[in-house]
């Protein structure tokens, strides 16, 4: 169960009841305007209250929450996307997305992993996890990006790659390894939006560019909090723990300098207001892409290479080297 | 074993057992090996061939002729998360510290191979599962970039659980970094052969591990991205007999080949002998002066 979709029942029903008074006002002669106007106020501030100070393990559910926009939300924003399908090798992976559009009359290839709304859809989309025939998609959209010199702009969004037998067997390591280094010495800037989950190298699968845009309660980690309580202390119902340690959120991740722009999110999350949140994800890759595309391709290289060079975390030593 | 060389001597002892421990248990066939013969046999079990893990240092004495010029050998752990569960992180590598006798879980450096010059990183499980942070990050970076300034081929032997919990996201991003210098690398004509050994698991062999040219595994390794309890919580079905072994990555193609611990270095020199070896195009490499 979605943890905030439980915290902000109370808010949803104080809404309702609002609307529902609205509309009595406009078809009653009674005035309930000052009764509006007072279940307003309650609902900013149980707004506030509920949302204003989130833990980290809720920040990881209003990063999953089942209302939250989803990459082909933003994606179908852009004008003309089209399709395109197919690693020519093995299949199309439904989990991530790729095609061309245009954003604000600049023509990118697109890339996005794809989430499901219900059961059924996320059955097929594998809940945005994709295979090896996946990243070897995206693959092949990087490199015509390259060739035609168009920008690249992807959305993560994804719990991490998909593991399985098959997977392995068609070498995930390998696909992402591929991807990974294929983006550091792409020749084309590449923008990249975390607009919800970004877990561990299958996010960094089609991660890896020149801006890199995170929304305010996205998530961002080295592996899922399930994932990483399971690889460090063998119990995966310590998530919660793992949350809290990893720092995943938008905050720390801009501090570390690994993401260079966060997009806010309205009060209580992008599922409040999801369009004025899909414009401003585009209107922000549309100033990146302006900046980005005066850059010759070695300057954008170098920066690129700086840019990832300069993350790290070590402390030197003064080796006593008599002694040894 | 051959003698001790020169530089692991310079180095200092190599770390003794905090238990004493007389002999090993070989997982595959029970039989119970004293270290001591275990160490002179390269750690591959005398009765049935298993390949016990190998120490970063024994494998260097067993891939170099000779000397090793040691880099970047002053970096450690640093704790940008200032991480602490149940025991804090430095703590922790202060502990993997005195397990493996080494300060991070990697070492580089300069050596030959065949008399063929090239830069070597050797990974050991010992320090913290071999996990990749901000040290390995960096040191292989280094080793890469020195690689191509020296213009000799980049050697990399992988053991690694993945990218370190205890760093977050700056261990995560210790993959796009290494890649970065990979590709660089890679631009200029000079070949990087991986040594997957066991095991080469999630960000290591999601970055530099499959990155190379010619990608060698070790017998018996297991390799793969997802860890099987990760899969096996997934899709909760029967995994198929040796998944994520060396050999069942050779048999889906995604290994070039699988070499015995005894002729890893025979067939290493034979890779790098042929790559580097003058063909069609010039390819600015600095070769054996033999050659
Ligand atoms: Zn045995």
């Amino acid at each position: 169960m979605n943890v905030i979709v439980e915290l902000e029942k109370p808010l949803l029903e104080l809404e309702a009841k609002i609307e529902g008074l609205k509309k009595l006002n406009e078809t009653q002669r009674v005035d309930f305007s000052a009764e509006i106007r007072a279940l307003n106020e309650k609902a900013v501030s149980l707004e506030a209250e509920i949302f204003g100070n989130l833990t980290p393990w809720q920040r990881v559910h209003l990063a999953r929450h089942p209302r939250r926009p989803l990459a082909m939300d933003y994606i179908s924003k852009l004008d003309g996307f089209v399709e395109l399908h197919g690693d020519r090798s093995y299949r199309d992976d439904p989990a991530l997305v790729a095609g061309y559009a245009y954003l604000r009359g600049v023509p990118v290839f697109v890339l996005g992993q794809q989430k499901g709304r219900d059961t059924k859809e996320n059955l097929y989309r594998s809940f945005g996890m994709a295979h090896p025939e996946g990243y070897r998609k995206a693959a092949r959209i990087m490199r015509l990006a390259e060739k035609f010199g168009k920008p690249l702009l992807t959305f993560v969004d994804t719990p991490g790659a998909y593991p399985g037998i098959g997977a392995e067997e068609r070498g995930q390591a390998e696909a992402i390894a591929t991807n990974i280094k294929l983006m550091a010495g792409l020749r084309t800037p590449i923008v990249v939006n975390i607009v919800g989950e970004g877990g561990s190298g299958g996010a960094l699968g089609i991660g890896v560019g020149d801006h890199i845009a995170m929304l305010q309660h996205a998530i961002y980690s080295v592996a899922s909090p399930e994932a990483a309580a399971s690889i460090l202390w063998r119990d995966s119902t310590k998530a919660e723990e793992a949350a809290m340690r990893l720092r995943l959120t938008s905050e720390d991740l801009f501090e570390f300098g690994i993401v260079d722009e966060v997009v806010p999110e309205p009060m209580g999350g992008a599922h409040r207001d999801p369009a004025k949140v899909v414009d401003a994800v585009l209107a922000a890759d549309a100033r990146a892409l302006d900046k980005l595309m005066s850059l010759k391709p070695e300057q954008l290289l170098d920066r690129r290479y700086e840019k990832y060079r300069k993350i790290g975390a070590h402390e030197e030593m003064v080796l006593d080297r008599a002694a040894r | 074993m051959t003698p001790t060389p020169n530089w692991l001597r310079r180095r200092g002892a190599k770390p003794q057992p905090a238990d004493d421990k007389l002999w090993e248990i070989c997982p595959s066939c029970g039989e119970r090996i004293y270290i001591k013969d275990l160490d002179a046999q390269q750690r591959v079990c005398p009765k049935c061939g298993h390949h016990f893990r190998l120490p970063a240092l024994d494998r260097i004495a067993l891939l170099a002729d000779g000397d090793f010029d040691e880099i970047g050998e002053n970096l450690v752990t640093g704790d940008p998360l200032q991480w602490s569960d149940r025991v804090p992180y430095r703590e922790k590598t202060q502990g993997d510290r005195t397990k493996s006798g080494l300060l991070e879980a990697i070492v580089a450096g300069f050596c030959t191979v065949e008399q063929i010059p090239i830069g070597l990183g050797v990974m050991d499980f010992n320090f913290r599962g071999g996990t990749m942070g901000g040290v390995v990050g960096e040191k292989v970076t280094l080793l890469v970039e020195e690689c191509a300034r020296r213009r000799v081929p980049c050697v990399i032997v992988t053991s690694s659980g993945g990218a370190r919990m205890e760093e977050g996201m700056i261990g995560l991003m210790q993959l796009a970094k290494t890649s970065g210098a990979v590709e660089r690398f890679g631009a200029l004509g000079l070949p990087l052969v991986t040594i997957l050994t066991d095991p080469t698991t999630g960000g290591v062999s999601a970055s530099f591990g499959f990155q190379g040219d010619v990608v060698i595994a070790e017998s018996g390794a297991a390799i793969g991205f997802a860890g099987r309890r990760v899969i096996d919580q997934t899709i909760r079905q029967k995994l198929p007999e040796g998944f994520q072994t060396a050999e069942f990555l050779l048999e889906h193609g995604q290994v070039d080949m699988v070499v015995r611990r005894s002729d890893m270095k025979a067939a290493l020199a034979s890779v790098l002998r042929f790559l580097i070896a003058k063909g069609y195009g010039a390819v600015d490499v600095a070769r054996p002066k033999s050659a």
